[in-house]
Order: C-alpha cells, then structure tokens, then sequence
C-alpha cells in the first residue's frame, strides 16, 4: 500500500476552506470537509466572534474559568489564553476548580487542572466542598446513599464558584458549558416543567444582576468539534465518569440528543434556538429573587437550597429540601425549627461573599 | 492484518484502562477487504469487556463516540463501510464524559 492509496481512501477530499490540504473532518454545524489547520482556524474565530458581538468581556477584566479538568473546560482555557493574547483582550484569566471531596474522581481531575495551570501559566484557585461547608462528597453519600446526592453535589457547587469566584475577586465566570449541554438543558427543563429555568438555560450571559455573572464562550459549539480539537492538539484532559453519577434522567436527554444529532446535526442548533424563542405567557407565576437570610447568597426563597441542604445534613435529616422546593411546605422554609445545629453552620463559612 | 486500536475519553476504562492496543484481524471469510463494521464488531468481542453498551448501539458505534481511522473523522471515509488496510490506526474517542 502506498501513499497515494491512503490519500485517496482516508478521503482524498480536499479541504473546502484552502482546497489544498486533506480534509481531517466533518464539522456537524456546516457539514462542511476541512483540514485541521483551517479547522483550527474556524473553530478559534467563532468563539472569538460569539465572544466580540455578545461582548462578553471588557478590557482590564479579571475572568475564572471554572476548570473541572474535563474537555471542555480544557479546551476553555487554552482557547480564551490563546484568544486572550491574539486579539489584546487585556483580560487577567484565572482557572477555578471546586474539590467536592470525592476521592478517585475529584483528585485525580484536580491533578489534570494542576497541569493546565503549568501549561497555560494561569494562577489556579482551588475551593473544597470540606472547607465551605464541613462535608466532602464522600461523606455525605456515606450519609445519605447514593440517590439525590447529585441535587446535593449540584446546589454546593453553584454556590463554591461563586464564593471561588469572590475570593479572586473576579468579574465573571466562564464556564464551558457547550452547544450540546445547552441543548440538554433546554430538553430538561421542558420535562421537568421549570420555566423559570428553561427562560435562563439558553443567556449566554447569566446572573448580572447578582454578584457575579456567569458566561459561556462555547454556547454555539458542538461538543464533537471540543472533543476533536483537544484530540488533534493533544491537550490534557480527564475523562471519568463521576463515581456517585447514575442520574439517569439527564443520561436520556443526553443520548436522545446524540440521536438527533447523527440524523441532522443541525438540531442541536434548533432547541437553542427553540428554548432562546419560548415566550412566557403572564399568568405564569415567575420565582422572585431575593437573598438567603442566613448566608446571603442569592435565593428566591427564605433560605438558600444550600442552606437548606447543609441543615438537613448537620441534623440528621438528609431528606429535608430534597424534592421540589416549590412543592414544599411554605411552613417548613418560613419558619426552620432553631436547633442547638443551627448555630454551628452560622459559624461555618456558609456566610457572606466576603468570607 | 496488522492494526493499532486507541481508546480516548474514557472509553478505554471499558477495556482494563489500556489505551493503546496492537491487534491482528482476519478479513472475514469470504471478504476481500476488512471494513470498519466488521471491525468494529471485532473489537467489542475481543476488546470491550465491561458496558459494551457504551461503546456499541445496534450495529455501529453508540452516538457520541467518535471515531478516526488514520487520524481522519470516519464521517469523511463511509463510517462503517471503511476499509481498512495493513498498519491503519483506528481511533475512538467518546464524548459523553465529564466536562
């Protein structure tokens, strides 16, 4: 076998940008065939755009990207450095990683963020669960099993990158959230019938009325083209499942997706775009947002969900705020029985941003 | 025939963790040429050993689980009619892992 056999079987297609080197894939937004370099090329330049035209930094800025050690965070920060120095930004960028205290899964991802932090010479802030709230992940599934510890997981970490995020004094969070989760989320949110969220899930930008607002550079990209360009660039990333992860529920929505995707990838597209054009009819009731009386974080009701939660945990009673906090009795969030517990979470760093 | 398997994005925890395999495939009785879809029923026979369901759906790869033959996406190279040839490295990389 020769050369010329393997060029013109491993797709002797030229590339349809440069018409001159072999294309290397298939991009799933335009199914248009191109090489790595222009792939490179057009993967760069439209986070770039996504980035100039929903302006989502300023000059001078200082920008965590939350970095689980994943692909997507990953690829983020190279990315954004890669960016960040092209086209002057002059933005100071962090990575922020959250240790939920999960031994052999959290470790070992951490490890993987210790290295980008060499690589792409950004500072790295590491935030555990142990330290904000007394309890590793490990510890309260000992406590409550494997079911719901995911809610627990999810309510902790939204809280630790904030607190992360107040404590490198940070304007903004980037997250990689990308095209597919977006698109995931938006499914879910129909399923579960939580508008409040389905109007949210899509805003390149969230949460700019609170302390610190959140973006996702990679709304628009497909999680093929994230995975593809680390494999092609060799960047370092961990990929393992989290070991307390069955939540089956997003796993449906999630393959359903890859289903839809392999028939016409452009669907992706199509429930961003579905979920960005929902109007809300008036006569829906939405949440108002107000603040935790106890720790101040942002919440629509007295307490915040990881008050509630880490209350529950410190009492024994792993099972209160689990479920709809809708659907809860109003009685049990106005008016949370005072116990010898709560005084010791008041003191525990569940407070104020400026801890 | 000779052929280079690796397993990226976690799938390579569905066969002992070993990324990197050296493998010698017969072209099926019959065939003249060993495709990507014999192949790929070869591998989760003698490669997989845990939740095949990860890595195979009906007769092709699970969606999500990218595959590249010679470092091209297979999407270019007929997926599963692919042929394969002597010294061909085959890639799969899932994507539904961590973020």
């Amino acid at each position: 076998m020769d050369t010329g056999e393997k060029l013109r079987r491993g797709g002797g297609r030229l590339c349809c940008i440069c018409n001159d080197r072999r294309a290397a894939l298939k991009r799933p937004k335009t199914l248009q065939q191109i090489c790595r370099e222009c792939f490179y090329a057009v993967f760069e330049e439209e986070i770039h755009q996504v980035i100039i035209k929903n302006q989502l930094f300023k000059p001078g800025e200082r920008i965590a990207i939350g970095a689980s050690g994943g692909k997507d965070s990953t690829v983020l920060a190279y990315v954004l450095s890669e960016l960040n120095k092209r086209y002057s930004y002059g933005l100071d960028l962090f990575l922020l990683s959250i240790d939920e205290g999960i031994t052999g899964y959290r470790d070992d991802s951490l490890e993987t963020v210790k290295r980008n932090e060499l690589q792409y010479g950004l500072p790295l802030k590491i935030i555990s669960y142990k330290d904000l709230y007394g309890w590793t992940m490990d510890e309260i599934v000992k406590m409550i099993g494997l079911k719901n510890n995911c809610t627990f997981c999810g309510v902790f970490r939204r809280q630790a990158l904030d607190r992360g995020a107040a404590l490198l004094k940070v304007d903004k969070v980037a997250t990689g959230h990308n095209a597919d989760d977006i698109a995931e989320t938006v499914l879910l949110n129909i399923l579960r019938g939580d508008i409040a969220r389905l109007s949210r899930c899509t805003s390149i930008t969230t949460g700019e009325d609170g302390p610190i607002p959140r973006c996702k550079p990679f709304k628009y990209t497909y999680e093929k083209e994230i995975v593809m360009y680390a494999y092609f660039k060799k960047l370092d990333y961990f990929s393992t499942e989290c070991i307390y992860s069955p939540n089956a529920y997003r796993g449906f929505a999630r393959e359903f997706i890859k289903d839809l995707e392999r028939i016409r990838p452009r669907a992706i597209l199509d429930i961003i775009k579905s979920g960005e054009d929902f109007r809300i009819s008036t006569s829906t009731k939405m949440p108002e947002q107000g603040t935790c009386e106890r720790c101040g974080y942002i919440s629509s009701q007295k307490w915040c969900k990881a008050c509630v939660l880490l209350e529950g945990l410190n009492r024994g009673m792993p099972k209160l705020g689990i479920g709809r906090t809708r659907g809860m009795s109003s009685d049990q969030m106005k008016n949370p029985k005072p116990t010898g517990a709560a005084k010791n979470i008041e003191s525990k760093q569940c407070g104020s941003l400026d801890f | 025939m000779q052929l280079t398997v690796e397993f990226g994005g976690g799938l390579e925890l569905l066969c002992d963790s070993v990324k990197i395999h050296s493998v010698n495939v017969d072209v099926p009785n019959g065939e003249e040429k060993l495709t990507m879809g014999d192949f790929l029923m070869w591998v989760s026979k003698n490669l997989i050993k845990e939740r095949p369901e990860m890595f195979i759906k009906g007769d092709t790869v699970r969606p999500g689980v990218l595959v590249l033959v010679n470092d091209c996406d297979w999407e270019l190279t007929g997926q599963l009619e692919t042929t394969l040839e002597e010294q061909d490295v085959v890639v799969f990389i899932s994507t539904l892992h961590g973020g």
